[in-house]
């Protein structure tokens, strides 16, 4: 962790100083370039303002949440985000990581606030509880909400770490009692980087931060402002059992021998035709694998209210606002059953009803017939 | 016993038959194949995936059926503004005394069953009744839904640019999820719809005999001579005649 009164070193110097070679350096460089789906010549782009930048200050905020953002993000492929963006060197404040506790870390953080104004990154992890005056998430004696509102103050841009921040997450689910809040909702005023997942995938999150530092602006978002590079497509389009999918050919359950064959895992509850992120092409753990690689149909964790909308395992869509029972198709057919009913004794009613009517027209139309001339 | 002469009158013009009959069409193939994408039935198939595109005809049909749905109601919105008395958007205009005079008269007399003492030829609706139009306006936007709904679901898939024009749909629902829903939920609205409106059209049939379903085919009706303006009985020889 570095004290706030050196002068900032650029983020290659900070590299060098590490002990990384040149060469590790333009790995690098290459590596967060294509993950960001830059082309080739943006390289040299990434390697040079990397040399020349100051590091960014970043403050790192931890609310309502599991730590499994930061898990993901020091374990991603390349050691040097782990080492050179995160910990060592580019946080100014960051509870779970920084070596500095109580006093002397909010000390820290209130420094950076004050001589970095309008320049440093708010990272936030986790929702924030505005329920019982946000007392449900307190640190160094403030509540979440004020301790988020100080710090985005002077904040450049915030990035929304993970689904609690961007979508809300579990806590959020109903009944949501701790009225658990993105972070959006809280704060209008300054540019937000969604990115949501429960964690998000570590590559996502170093591509994101290296782009902002390395060109000082932000990626491009889509319109629920996440960035396009990494959630502008579903997980279903990228997935490698869609063959199956499209030739209809599904696991029905997990273990028959569908499953085994790696069939599609959609009448298993995947959610990945809904679900907007990377993990079919990055994937996970260093690009060992992913959910649906590994035989478990995609949750949707990187969608808003994912815990809310209907059951993991089954195709079946819930009917928002009911209770577990309240599945769209099972409520349809007995409504169009009741229906069905309801239009059966009108039609006996209207034969009762109307058989002045009805025998006036009917006599008539056979007298008729009687006098049918040629 | 009274006698009538009743009188042949275009009421649905060829584009609203049209119209009628594809998204009947439309409608069916959309239930059909829509159930079958939210859970497909397993396929009794040992064929590798390589050789099988089952599920994916499936969505093709249902996509091209939507473009389908989607275009005969531009049809019938221009016809709208360019078709008969009956097709004109006037006849679905809710806010007049008209049509809630007769709107409680349906209400009164075809859906509570009550009977009148006196008959009054004017309530009998040539075209729309009130209650139908008022079903029809709430379809429409029930309809304007689904295809909001499925269009954004559908345009990342797409490289067209009118599927793209609904992409501004998820965003408002906070993702796919709430979207796929709301357009799930609407289907059934359809199918309730559809009941309801295939029953009445037989009940009218049926009571009133004046030829409700054969209309949608043919496009006329039989009107009483007496709601026609005088000239026209002659006019209509003429027709005839020639
Ligand atoms: S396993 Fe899931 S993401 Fe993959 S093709 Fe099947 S439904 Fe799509």
């Amino acid at each position: 962790m570095s004290t706030n009164n050196e002068k900032r070193k650029t983020y290659y110097e900070s590299i060098i100083k590490q002990g990384y070679s040149r060469r590790d350096f333009m790995k690098f460089s290459t590596y967060m370039a294509a993950f960001m789906g830059l082309e080739s010549s943006m390289v040299g782009q990434i390697a040079q303002s990397l040399e020349n930048t100051p590091r960014m200050p970043v403050i790192w905020e931890h609310y309502q949440e599991c730590t499994c953002c930061s898990e993901s993000f020091i374990r991603s492929d390349h050691p040097i985000v782990a080492d050179i963006i995160l910990d060592r060197i580019s946080l100014d404040y960051t509870l779970t990581l920084m070596a500095a506790s109580g006093h002397q870390a909010e000390a820290a953080k209130q420094e950076t606030m004050k001589k970095y104004k309008g320049e440093y990154i708010l990272c936030v992890e986790g929702s924030i509880p505005l329920g019982d005056d946000g007392n449900y998430c307190c640190i160094a004696g403030k509540t979440a909400k004020e301790s988020f509102l100080e710090a985005a103050e002077g904040a450049k841009a915030i990035i929304a770490w993970g689904s609690c921040a961007s979508n809300g997450c579990v806590q959020a689910a109903k009944p949501n009692p701790t009225e658990a809040t993105p972070i959006h909702k809280i704060v209008k005023n300054k540019p937000i980087i969604r990115v949501p997942g429960c964690p998000p995938i570590g590559e996502v999150m170093a591509g994101v931060i290296v782009h902002v530092v390395a060109f000082g602006r932000l990626p491009e978002l889509d319109r629920l402002g996440r960035p396009k590079a990494f959630y502008a497509k579903r997980v279903h389009d990228s997935c490698y059992r869609r063959p199956y999918y499209d030739a209809g050919l599904f696991a029905e359950t997990f273990d028959d021998k569908n499953a085994k064959d790696g069939y599609c895992l959609y009448k298993l509850g995947c959610k990945g035709p809904m679900t907007y992120n990377s993990c079919g092409t990055i994937k996970w753990n260093n690009g060992v694998s992913y959910p649906i690689q590994s035989g478990h149909g995609c949750i949707g964790c990187s969608e808003a209210n994912f815990w809310d909308n209907g059951p993991f395992y089954e195709r079946a869509t819930k009917v928002p606002g009911l209770t577990e029972e309240g599945l769209a198709d099972d409520i349809g057919k007995v409504a169009a059953g009741v229906l069905a009913g309801g239009l059966a004794v009108h039609a006996v009613a209207a034969n009762i009803s109307k058989r002045k009517e009805l025998m006036s027209r009917i006599n008539r139309g056979k007298s008729n017939e009687k006098n049918i001339d040629s | 016993m009274e006698t009538r002469n009743f009188k042949r009158v275009m009421v649905w013009e060829l584009p609203v038959r049209i119209f009628h009959w594809i998204n009947v069409l439309a409608i069916i193939v959309l239930t059909v194949t829509g159930f079958l994408i939210a859970n497909p039935p397993a396929l009794l198939s040992s064929a590798e995936a390589t050789n099988l595109h089952t599920f994916g005809i499936i969505r093709f049909i249902h996509f091209t059926a939507a473009y389908i749905f989607f275009f005969v109601m531009i049809l019938r919105v221009y016809w709208a503004f360019n078709g008969n008395q009956f097709a004109s958007w006037r006849a679905f205009w809710p806010f007049s005394k008209k049509n809630w005079n007769n709107f409680w008269h349906v209400l009164k007399i075809d859906i509570f069953l009550l009977n009148e003492e006196k008959r009054n030829v004017k309530n009998i609706s040539i075209g729309h009744n009130s209650v139908a139009t008022l079903s029809y306006l709430v379809m429409f936007f029930i309809a304007l839904i689904q295809i909001a709904t499925g269009f954004a679901l559908y345009a990342d898939m797409s490289g067209w640019w009118l599927p793209k024009l609904f992409s501004w749909v998820i965003p408002i629902f906070g993702g796919d999820f709430m979207v796929r829903t709301i357009h799930h939920i609407s289907m059934w609205l359809f199918i309730f719809f559809s009941m309801v409106h295939i029953y009445l059209v037989f009940y009218h049939d049926y009571i009133e005999g004046r030829g409700e379903v054969s209309s949608m085919f043919g496009g006329f009706k039989f009107v009483s001579e007496t709601r026609l303006k005088k000239a026209a009985k002659f006019h209509d020889k003429e027709i005839e005649e020639k």
